[in-house]
């Protein structure tokens, strides 16, 4: 089976520090595909060089077999690449389903459209609020973004990532900040989307990630030290060792 | 959309003003009243056309009144030419002619300096539009042909049919349909797709960049708009003074009209005339008291700046926040 996403021997340092260490892996079509390591072991930097934020010294990055390791942000996400933020990251100033139409609306063809008041376009504008009644939040679509709190700031990055249709959804800690039962709401949610998105998820909470994904690669001081089935690392010798031997 | 708030009523109540006022003293002989309406009117365009990039796609242009001289020498040169002799590709008091010339020579010159200046952000933006508007004056100052620093006097203004510039009301008319053009022009642009998309840039460019929008030729585009516009008020202001000079090209025009924008409150339809209007109406009286009137006005505008959130407009909003 061609992969997905294909990333091969990527490398990125940032002056001594080796942050990307020859890193190469693969998401397969309709997989979650987990990656777990210690704080500082180059999670979000790699995030970063998938959704085309930075740049890698080396290495190639594919999508569906077309080369995309040097294409900015804005053309990966027309490819089907498209990420969460591990720190929130919203348009504060507009009300949430306007953030929410915003990631419709990029795959409504041209947005160099001048005439037409862009909140009485109904489709679109019916579309995000699905996308919001999906993760729970039609209730709040009409309250300024800045008013929400940080739960469902994270409630809102998911529905943006939905929204965009992205055949990749790269989520960096989605998580991140949120009480037990948020977390667990969240984990049934994302469980809800198996098979029919392909998640990279990059996770903290390893009750989740395990719940979750189907495969695990684990990342430490840049390098990728196992991948593999969720009971594969559980048992891994390397990784207990390295990360979940600590606990 | 629906019921009327604060804001639109005090929209509607200052353009009705706009409308009511300068005639009325005009018709009571008080001409000058008129002719200070008419300026107002006239910066209030050109700082309507900076919020479209200043307040709604936070770009803080500080070269905008390079516009503004650029439409009004547009108006400056073919008159000259006409009255002179000498180049005879434009020399014409043709309105058309000079109205095609100072919409798409500012148009043309906000590609080119905004195809560079977009390439930088925050403080680094504003010092190069800054340089791009000094660059633009200190080329007119050169320019020996039209008197350098001294300036082109205009005798002739701008012909049109059916309306004759050289009557204070009728360009007042024009004036004041222009602002209303305007600024439903940048309405309209604000509430459209490509409006969303500016303005979800102005808030969180790597956010926009993550769902797939370019934003560079977004912003570029509202810089080209804007710029056009501006244009367009320089080419009044030309046509109403009838004196133009590099002077109004000074980066201290720019920051005036910045100022206004600010002043009146970024990101709403009223707020750069009601800008306008204030430090026009202000800087009017404090001169007719002193002399050294730049002080009180400074600090006047200062305080202002400190204490009221979101500019003029601000304070009709108290409710929500």
């Amino acid at each position: 089976m061609i992969p997905l996403l294909q990333v091969a021997k990527l490398r990125k340092s940032f002056g001594g520090v080796v942050a990307t260490d020859d890193v190469s892996l693969d998401v397969i079509k309709g997989e979650i595909h987990a990656i777990i390591g210690p704080n500082g072991a180059g999670k979000t930097t790699l995030i970063s060089q998938l959704s085309g934020a930075l740049a890698p010294d080396s290495g190639a990055v594919t999508l569906n077999g077309v080369d995309i390791t040097f294409k900015p942000a804005h053309t990966r996400a027309r490819l089907g690449i498209t990420r969460s933020f591990q720190i929130t990251s919203l348009v504060m100033e507009m009300s949430v389903l306007d953030n929410v139409a915003l990631a419709v609306q990029a795959r409504d063809g041209s947005s160099f459209r001048f005439i037409k008041p862009a909140r009485s376009i109904t489709h679109i504008r019916d579309k995000a609020r699905d996308f919001l009644h999906q993760v729970g939040m039609h209730g709040r679509a009409d309250d300024p973004t800045s008013a929400l709190s940080h739960g469902e700031h994270r409630q809102m990055e998911i529905a943006i990532a939905l929204a965009s249709e992205a055949e990749l959804m790269l989520l960096d800690e989605p998580m991140a900040g949120l009480g037990p039962t948020e977390s667990q709401m969240l984990t049934e949610f994302l469980q809800g989307l198996k098979g029919s998105r392909t998640i990279l998820l990059i996770e903290h909470d390893m009750d989740a990630v395990f719940a979750l994904a189907d495969r695990i690669s684990v990342l430490v001081y840049g390098k990728v030290i196992a991948t593999g089935t969720p009971d594969e690392i559980r048992n891994n010798r390397d990784v207990r060792n390295a990360y979940l031997g600590d606990e | 959309m629906g019921k009327m708030t604060v804001v639109s009523w005090v929209t509607l109540f200052g353009m009705v003003l706009l409308a009511v006022l300068p005639p009325l003293f005009l018709m009571n002989g008080q001409a000058f009243y008129m002719d200070l309406a008419t300026r107002l009117v006239i910066l209030g365009i050109a700082a309507v056309s900076l919020n479209l990039i200043l307040g709604f796609g936070g770009m803080v242009s500080f070269g905008h009144a390079a516009f503004i001289g650029l439409g009004a020498y547009a108006v400056g040169i073919p008159a000259h030419h006409a009255t002179w002799g000498g180049f005879d590709l434009i020399a014409s008091y043709n309105g058309f002619l000079h109205l095609g010339l100072a919409i798409s020579i500012s148009a043309l010159f906000a590609l080119i300096t905004g195809a560079i200046s977009l390439r930088t952000k925050g403080v680094y933006f504003i010092m190069i539009t800054m340089a791009f508007g000094q660059m633009a004056f200190f080329l007119f100052q050169s320019l020996d042909v039209y008197n350098g620093d001294d300036g082109l006097t205009i005798d002739v203004r701008s012909e049109f049919p059916l309306i004759n510039l050289d009557e204070p009301l009728q360009l007042y008319i024009l004036s004041y349909v222009s602002l209303v053009g305007v600024m439903l022009l940048v309405r309209m642009i604000v509430n459209s797709r490509f409006g969303m998309v500016l303005q979800g840039a102005k808030g969180n460019n790597e956010r926009m960049l993550t769902l797939g929008y370019n934003t560079y030729f977004y912003r570029l585009t509202a810089y080209v708009i804007s710029g056009a516009m501006c244009g367009y008020a320089g080419f009044l202001l030309g046509n109403f003074t009838t004196f133009i000079s590099p002077d109004m090209m000074h980066w201290t025009r720019s920051g005036e009209l910045m100022f206004m924008v600010i002043l009146g409150g970024a990101s709403t339809l009223f707020g750069p005339v009601l800008g306008s209007s204030v430090f026009i109406l202000v800087e009017e009286i404090l001169s007719s008291f002193t002399i050294f009137w730049h002080l009180p006005f400074g600090l006047m505008l200062i305080g202002l700046v400190l204490f009221i959130r979101g500019g003029l407009m601000g304070l009709f909003k108290s409710k929500g926040r």
